[in-house]
């Protein structure tokens, strides 16, 4: 067995994204021990990519604005399944975890009296969402990453963390992966753990996400035994490119709709205000007059309906293309260039400028986009105590995208940015209060680390299996054509008798080469988490059987209050396979509820 | 669709050395060099070692030198390049790895030693700043640490030696963000003087030159940085004055806080 190198900490943070260092921040300044283990280079994560902005009620922009209205947002943008203690947490705290970032170096856009200034985005009343251009993400990462470096804790990068261990009572106490750069094996013992892994996009053919979002924390909590809730609910942006082929599913922010950018089909025609949806009517302008008055004046004017919550869009662009009206490359045009002007378009939104004038050799201040939903987020995840971050596994905590929860059936542009900051600063609260308490040193049994190992490296030493790469490959056509934007039994039925084959074939894997940077071998190892978290978001699926933010199905093409009512609780079974249980809400607090009411 | 093939000459091998290995594809529209090595990795060489994470120039991970010049391969169109063999090759100034992906730890071990941002406590309704007073800072904020500005540097490029006393361009942006940041209060000008090694550059212009954030390194970081820092006796007072000045009285209308939406949505005004 192949020699590894151990690490004992307090507390260790699977995941350097925004959720990730926001958590490792905490813990540290808790005073302990605290090192963070990520996949890529350091400030290279998911959240770097990030474009419009971070919601806040900071109220710099809209007086009027405050958490409770944001609340009211959060809820009604997740069609009310959300978990509202988290929704009411995040509301409350996100302004603070903001100004803090500007304490810590971070230079948001400003308005003219000189605070930070909020733009547009769907779903959210007000102008709310804290930006630096179109590069929010990059800002918040990196103030975080260089916040985390003067403090001086322990990086670990280049690391994918492969499985979770427990000791005998249970309690989850080591984390056993690889370096990347070496192939050498390396063991953490810790006595809390937080994952913040970000997400699955990986599993589906056209992804706004990066190579790393293969739901290896969603795959390690189930494995371990925690709960995951909401796995159904998966976002498709409305506006990913579609053409060149190369960079189809690269985002398109919301940005561009929040600034004036408005979506046509091919006979130039405005048809989102075909598709305003009950629920939403009477905020949402019915002419395209309202719709341009608006964005001078949001008191006397309703919102365009291109600003309605994401699920709303990406189903209306998906119903144009199938109807023959759409782009020549199969999407619709997203149209900014008619309506603001080049100097306007140029400083607001640069890097989509850069974007599509370097890689699609399109100049989006004189010509339409062409764009199409792609998939970009999951609401669905680790089960999480709004608190304290706590999984239903002891000593594992999770935040960020891994957890769910805040978002319900659909997320609001901006508000994950937020939620790594509110929830990521928890999940290092909760953790550091659960390593004090603990008693005893974690320990880990070596067995299993071996057997850990071995599974690793068994695709190295076998002749004549299957290549990673077209597994990968297969899977990602089987989630994009049968789990995708909309759903239907036989599909979701035939995804699953699919995904049994897949996972056969994956106990089947050859690479060649070592374990030093190899990628094929480094994806050999991703791939039975991507596997998992399909089958989640598959069973989930099955079993919601209405339509529902993210989750649409063609055959229960509508809302069914019964279901509203439950989230779908998923688990590993000892016997190897998943439970999937409904279980119903906690009431809202009387005060709550009446901030959802019509009117408010 | 052209039925064009693509030549690729790309440079395998570790620390003990390598070569560069031909690979030919079919050509495909819209393609990025990016996209063609992961192509290479699906059909041809399964090991075949790089770094990425967005593919669209935002992360700064996929940095190689695309026929000699240093460049993101996943911002590098394959139509754009001449006719004739692609030559991609790994980063010259970082040790190598494997392949196309270098050990670039010496760019995070000049990171940590950056003396920290320290503002003044908040006052009661927030800090203040305005937009142009942070326009420079957010330039050279727009970094994705790339590290191709690093790579080009010839202070460090061809000489190994100089490495342990220079930070390089992406470091001196980050001390001229930091110097001219409306809050900070720490006086980094000895530090950057004496441990930074910013005396070596000569200005010879190549980081600005390959920095896909088009960021005016030598210009509007290096230069101004020079004077306040080299600008030989430390004079505190100067100092201090230069850092207040970069902070604008606010006129009564906008302290009162009259925020019209597209006055409030306008960075400019
Ligand atoms: C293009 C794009 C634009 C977006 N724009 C916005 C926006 O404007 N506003 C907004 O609010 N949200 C936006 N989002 C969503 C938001 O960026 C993400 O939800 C968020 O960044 C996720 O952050 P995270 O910290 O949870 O995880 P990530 O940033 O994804 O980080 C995950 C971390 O986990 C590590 N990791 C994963 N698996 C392992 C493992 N096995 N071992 C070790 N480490 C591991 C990775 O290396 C990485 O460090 C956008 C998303 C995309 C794709
Ligand atoms: S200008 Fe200075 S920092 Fe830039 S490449 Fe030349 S010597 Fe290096
Ligand atoms: S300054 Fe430019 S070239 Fe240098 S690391 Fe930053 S983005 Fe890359
Ligand atoms: S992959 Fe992110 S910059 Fe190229």
């Amino acid at each position: 067995m192949p020699e590894y190198e151990s690490h004992e900490y307090d507390v260790i943070i699977i995941g350097a994204g925004g959720a990730g260092l926001r958590a490792a921040i905490e813990a540290h300044g808790k005073g302990l021990r605290t090192a963070l283990v990520c996949k890529s280079l350091l400030g290279k994560a998911h959240t770097v990519m990030a474009e419009g902005g971070a919601a806040a009620a900071l109220g710099n922009v809209w007086p009027e604005d405050n958490w409770k209205v944001h609340f009211r947002d959060t809820m009604r943008g997740g069609k009310t399944v959300n978990n509202w203690r988290m929704a009411q947490l995040h509301a409350q705290e996100a302004p603070d975890r903001i100004y803090e970032l500007e304490a810590w170096g971070a230079l948001f856009d400003r308005t003219a009296d000189g605070r930070i200034l909020q733009r547009d985005f769907g779903g959210h009343r007000y102008a709310r969402l804290a930006h630096v251009g179109d590069r929010t993400g990059l800002e918040l990462i990196r103030t975080l990453q260089q916040r985390a470096v003067s403090l001086g804790i322990d990086v670990f990068m280049e690391c994918k963390i492969l499985k979770l261990l427990k000791d005998s009572d249970g309690q989850v106490s080591a984390a056993v992966g690889y370096w990347r750069p070496t192939g050498e094996f390396i063991v953490f013992t810790a006595k809390a753990f937080v994952l913040a892994t970000g997400s699955i996009g990986r599993s589906w053919k056209y992804t706004s996400n990066s190579w790393e979002s293969t739901g290896d924390g969603h795959a390690m909590a189930l494995w371990a035994g925690a709960d995951l809730i909401d796995m159904e609910f998966v976002q498709f942006h409305p506006t990913g490119m579609v053409w060149p082929l190369s960079v189809r599913g690269l985002l398109v922010t919301e940005g561009v709709r929040g600034d004036g950018g408005v979506l046509r089909n091919s006979d130039g025609k405005r048809f989102m205000f075909d598709y305003i949806p009950e629920m939403f009517a009477a905020e949402t302008a019915d002419s395209e007059a309202e719709g341009d008055r608006w964005y001078e004046d949001h008191t006397n004017n309703r919102r365009p309906p291109e600003l309605l919550p994401r699920d709303e869009v990406a189903r209306s662009i998906n119903s144009e293309v199938k109807a023959g009206r759409g782009s020549p490359h199969g999407g619709v045009f997203l149209d900014i260039a008619s309506r603001r002007s080049p100097e306007y378009i140029r400083r607001r939104l640069p890097s989509m400028y850069h974007q599509f004038m370097e890689l699609a050799g399109v100049d989006i201040t004189t010509e339409p986009m062409e764009v199409g939903p792609t998939c970009h987020y999951v609401m669905g995840g680790i089960r999480v105590d709004a608190e304290s971050a706590a999984t239903t596994a002891p000593g594992l905590f999770a935040a960020g995208e891994v957890a769910a929860g805040l978002h319900g059936a659909n997320r609001l542009g901006g508000n994950s940015l937020s939620d790594l900051l509110v929830f990521g600063r928890r999940a290092g609260l909760g953790a550091s209060e659960y390593a004090e308490g603990r008693t005893g040193t974690p320990s880990v049994d070596n067995s299993e680390v071996d057997s850990v190992i071995e599974g690793a490296l068994a695709p190295l030493g076998r002749d004549g299996g299957e290549s990673p790469y077209d597994l990968q490959n297969d899977l990602q056509e089987t989630m994009q054509s049968l789990v995708g934007i909309i759903r239907t039994e036989s599909e979701l039925t035939a995804a699953d008798e699919a995904l049994g084959e897949l996972d056969e074939r994956a106990a089947n894997l050859s690479v060649s080469g070592a374990t030093p940077y190899n990628p094929g071998w480094n994806l050999a190892t991703d791939l039975p988490s991507m596997l998992a978290v399909s089958r989640l978001v598959t069973g989930g699926a099955i079993q919601r059987k209405e339509s529902r933010g993210g989750h649409t199905r063609d055959d229960f093409p509508g809302p069914d209050p019964e279901m509203g009512k439950v989230n779908f609780v998923q688990r590993y079974l000892d016997t190897g396979g998943i439970e999937i249980e409904p279980t119903t809400r906690p009431e809202m607090p009387e005060e709550l509820a009446e901030l959802l009411k019509e009117g408010n | 669709m052209s039925e064009r093939e693509v030549n690729m000459r790309v440079w395998r091998g570790d620390a003990n050395g390598g070569n560069f290995e031909k690979y030919s594809l079919a050509s495909q529209e819209g393609e990025v060099v990016l996209d063609v090595i992961h192509r290479i990795q699906a059909t041809q060489a399964p090991d075949l070692a790089c770094r990425w994470n967005c593919k669209a120039g935002k992360c700064g991970s996929c940095s190689a030198e695309i026929n000699g010049k240093p460049s993101l391969m996943c911002m590098t169109r394959m139509d754009e390049l001449p006719e004739g063999d692609v030559v991609v090759a790994p980063m010259k100034t970082f040790p190598i790895l494997r392949d196309l992906v270098t050990d670039v730890s010496f760019n995070y071990e000049v990171a940590k030693r950056v003396p920290a941002f320290q503002p003044p406590p908040p006052p009661e309704d927030g800090y203040r700043m305005q937009q142009v007073d942070i326009q420079r800072g957010q330039e050279f904020r727009k970094c994705i640490e790339c590290f191709l500005c690093q790579d080009v540097c010839h202070v460090i490029r061809d000489h190994e030696e100089n490495k342990p006393a220079y930070a390089g361009p992406r470091f001196f942006i980050r001390y001229a963000e930091l110097e001219m940041h409306p809050l900070d209060t720490n006086d980094r000008r000895e530090f950057v003087r004496q441990k930074a090694g910013l005396g070596m550059c000569n200005i010879t212009k190549c980081c600005t030159e390959v920095c896909p954030e088009h960021i005016k390194i030598t210009d509007n970081a290096i230069i101004p940085l020079k004077e306040r820092v080299v600008d030989a006796a430390y004079d505190p007072i100067a100092w201090l004055g230069r850092k207040v000045r970069q902070k604008r009285k606010l006129t009564p209308e906008e302290a009162v806080g009259t925020v019209s939406h597209d006055v409030a949505t306008d960075p400019d005004s």
